[in-house]
């Protein structure tokens, strides 16, 4: 019953989805000028770029925490990071490319720790996660407020890690994460067929001798670049819904890997940039919330609208399924009713009808004078010329299918799944039909 | 099976442990060039451990395997494998020809894109297979044993020598029955080797010509005729095995 889908169609979709939400977010600053009166200063041209390039790297690889089921593993990376970004600033001061540094090896150090728990330990893998993300989270809270009460004005804005403050993204950031984004996005391409066939079958790409374990660190390794990268503008704590939003979003609009990743990354883009604009309008909103609200509303609007997976599609598909349903039930009673008294076209009381089918009945009459089948007159429902033939039809298949489940073996007929509301015809071939109405035929005559 | 004199397959004091116990324990196994060898044994016998300790999948506590006389690294592309089909995540975004074309990634090696020819050459296992009209389904619209048979396709493009299947006969449709069946008859004939994980004990004489009995241990190993007895059986499964009229087989707990 399935038609095969024209993938020509869905791609330019996909692609018009993809175009739509790049328009958007190139528009966003005259768009937001436009709109909320914003002054479309240095600063937040600086803010949103920065916001737009974060969202558009973890968006692509995020797509790889979502389908390696890994999101929670992304959630510990990040909060995982906080005492490195403590221990660096002790170390080396408020540099952020030194920060950062440091956010990355707790965070990397972090990873190993969890497989070092799973490995030598009974402990189960949600269970290291949360160990994990406690111990280091709370550790870099420790830290924080010990830096805190050291008396010296550098330490202000340190706490940005934790909820995150796009306003305070300068230039020079903007530089040191397109630099370091642009690195992870060419590894991705450069890897792009290892890290589909890990992500996909690890255990295959094994066998054909491929080094899973080496591929599956680089990946995480990019993904921590990437948290890290992310940190200042969403924050540890909320950074991985900047991580998986725009993936969860994408992958409800297309079916092929290549696709939901550019669209993840321009999801990421637009919620990026959004949420670090309208956080900018007032400095008292921190931009990892802002973000992720963004993120979240775009993740809602696709699980209910995308076409083919969306909630309102799968109901509308699961409507009309029952319209066809209820229409081939009720097509059914008229005809062995009409048969019963006469001819095919004698007419059925309507009463009798609906009490047959119940509200069915209702939704199939509605659908077969919709579709002419049968029509309502003086005397009740009398199907018409079409619809005594598609009845007829439908008869002589069940008929067959019987005779199938009956007789299939005793035939040698090909064995097939049983699908009796597809025509028999075009599950068995044409000389195992020919020998069923054969059968049909002698059983008629006996 | 002209060829018994080679050894396709060579495995010697292989053990697996999980933890303290061991998944299976001191193998010894041999298996001529064109063997068609059904593995099979209760649940819990280590079916799919040896399999994934040949390939080096998982780590062995001890032994060493050779394929054709050369170890795994250097025979690696003799080898083809069809996982279970519940390993991965059929609702992964990719198409059923891009799974084929998986089959063709470890000969293009790190970097390498697949292109024209390995197009060409997974669609030709998808039209073997019976699925060339679903090639650019997503794979979660196919049926269980679709999913079986493009598995099947993904290690037939890999145009190996010896092939290992871990179930493909699991819960599939008689179609998929057939056209797996007919599949592995035709890699026989070509001279391959392929070495299936089997349950249906009712089916073992008829498809295949080689039999490995395995519980944890190798209880017996050789040609079917001489190989698969009930005696044999009774000391795989441990009694439980009964003999039916018209000399069928039927083990306890087998599904």
């Amino acid at each position: 019953m399935k038609a095969t889908r024209a993938p020509s169609h869905e791609d330019r979709r996909v692609w018009l989805v993809i175009g739509g939400i790049a328009l958007i977010s190139l528009l966003l600053i005259p768009l937001s000028q436009a709109l909320f009166g914003l002054r479309f200063t240095y600063t937040v041209r600086v803010v949103a770029l920065g916001g737009a390039i974060l969202g558009f790297i973890s968006g692509a690889l995020g797509c790889f925490a979502v389908l390696r089921g890994e999101s929670l593993l992304g959630d510990a990376l990040s909060h995982a990071a906080l005492p490195g970004v403590a221990i660096a600033f002790l170390l080396a001061g408020r540099e952020l490319s030194a920060l950062l540094i440091g956010a990355g090896i707790a965070s990397w150090l972090s990873l190993r720790f969890v497989a070092a728990l799973l490995a030598t330990t009974r402990i189960k893998r949600d269970t290291a996660l949360g160990i994990v993300l406690a111990s280091f989270f709370a550790a870099g809270i420790a830290l924080l407020a010990y830096i805190q009460s050291i008396p010296d004005a550098s330490q202000a804005g340190l706490d940005h890690f934790i909820f995150g403050q796009a306003a305070a993204i300068i230039e020079s950031d903007v530089r040191l994460a397109s630099g370091a984004g642009l690195v992870v996005l060419c590894m991705l391409a450069l890897f792009w067929k290892e890290f589909k066939l890990v992500t996909f079958d690890a255990e295959f790409a094994g066998a054909n001798g491929f080094r899973t374990g080496l591929i599956n660190t680089l990946l995480s390794t990019l993904i921590v670049v990437t948290i890290v990268l992310g940190l200042q503008l969403a924050g540890v704590i909320l950074m991985v819904g900047m991580l998986i939003a725009p993936g969860i979003a994408a992958r409800q609009w297309t079916n092929k890997l290549e696709q939901m990743v550019i669209l993840a990354a321009v999801f990421g883009a637009f919620t990026g940039g959004a949420g670090a604009v309208i956080s900018a309008l007032d400095s008292d909103i921190p931009t990892g919330p802002m973000i992720i609200v963004v993120a979240f509303i775009l993740v809602l609007l696709s699980l209910a609208l995308a076409p083919g997976r969306g909630i309102l599609w799968r109901q509308l598909r699961m409507r009309a399924n029952r319209r066809v349903f209820a229409a081939l039930n009720t097509r059914r009673d008229l005809y062995r009713y009409a048969l019963a008294h006469g001819a095919a076209d004698s007419p059925v009381p309507d009463d009798f009808i609906r009490g047959v089918g119940d509200r069915s009945a209702e939704l199939g009459l509605r659908q077969l004078q919709a579709e002419s089948q049968a029509t309502l007159g003086e005397a009740g429902w009398q199907l018409s010329e079409s619809g005594i033939e598609l009845a007829r039809r439908d008869r002589r298949n069940q008929r067959l299918w019987a005779l199938y489940r009956r007789y299939a073996h005793e035939l040698s007929l090909p064995s097939v799944t049983e699908d009796r509301e597809a025509e028999i015809a075009s599950l068995l071939p044409a000389d195992a039909v020919a020998k069923l109405e054969a059968k049909l035929a002698e059983r008629a005559d006996a | 099976m002209d060829n018994r004199n080679i050894l396709a397959l060579s495995v010697d004091d292989l053990t697996v442990a999980y933890d303290e116990k061991p998944a299976i324990w001191d193998i010894d196994l041999d298996v001529p060039e064109g063997a068609l060898m059904a593995i099979v044994g209760p649940n819990g016998a280590g079916k799919s451990s040896l399999i994934k300790a040949v390939l080096n999948l998982i780590p062995r506590a001890a032994g060493t395997v050779s394929f054709y006389g050369e170890p795994y690294e250097a025979a690696r592309s003799l080898v083809g494998y069809v996982p279970q089909r519940g390993s991965v995540d059929w609702d992964f975004p990719t198409s059923v020809l891009d799974v084929v074309t998986m089959g063709l990634y470890g000969k293009l090696g790190w970097f390498r894109r697949p292109g024209k020819a390995e197009r060409a050459l997974a669609l030709g296992a998808l039209e073997q297979v019976g699925l060339i009209d679903f090639a650019d389904r997503q794979i979660s619209q196919l049926s269980g044993g679709q999913q079986q048979r493009a598995f099947l396709a993904r290690a037939l493009v890999q145009d190996a020598q010896i092939y290992f299947m871990d179930e493909p006969f699991a819960a599939v449709d008689a179609v998929t029955e057939n056209a797996i069946v007919s599949i592995l008859r035709q890699l026989n004939q070509r001279g391959k080797t392929v070495l299936v994980v089997h349950h249906d004990l009712q089916t073992v004489a008829e498809y295949f010509n080689w039999v490995t009995l395995l519980n944890v241990e190798i209880i017996a190993s050789g040609p079917t005729a001489e190989t698969f007895t009930l005696e044999n059986l009774r000391k795989t499964y441990g009694g439980r095995v009964s003999s039916l009229h018209g000399g069928q087989l039927l083990a306890a707990g087998a599904p």
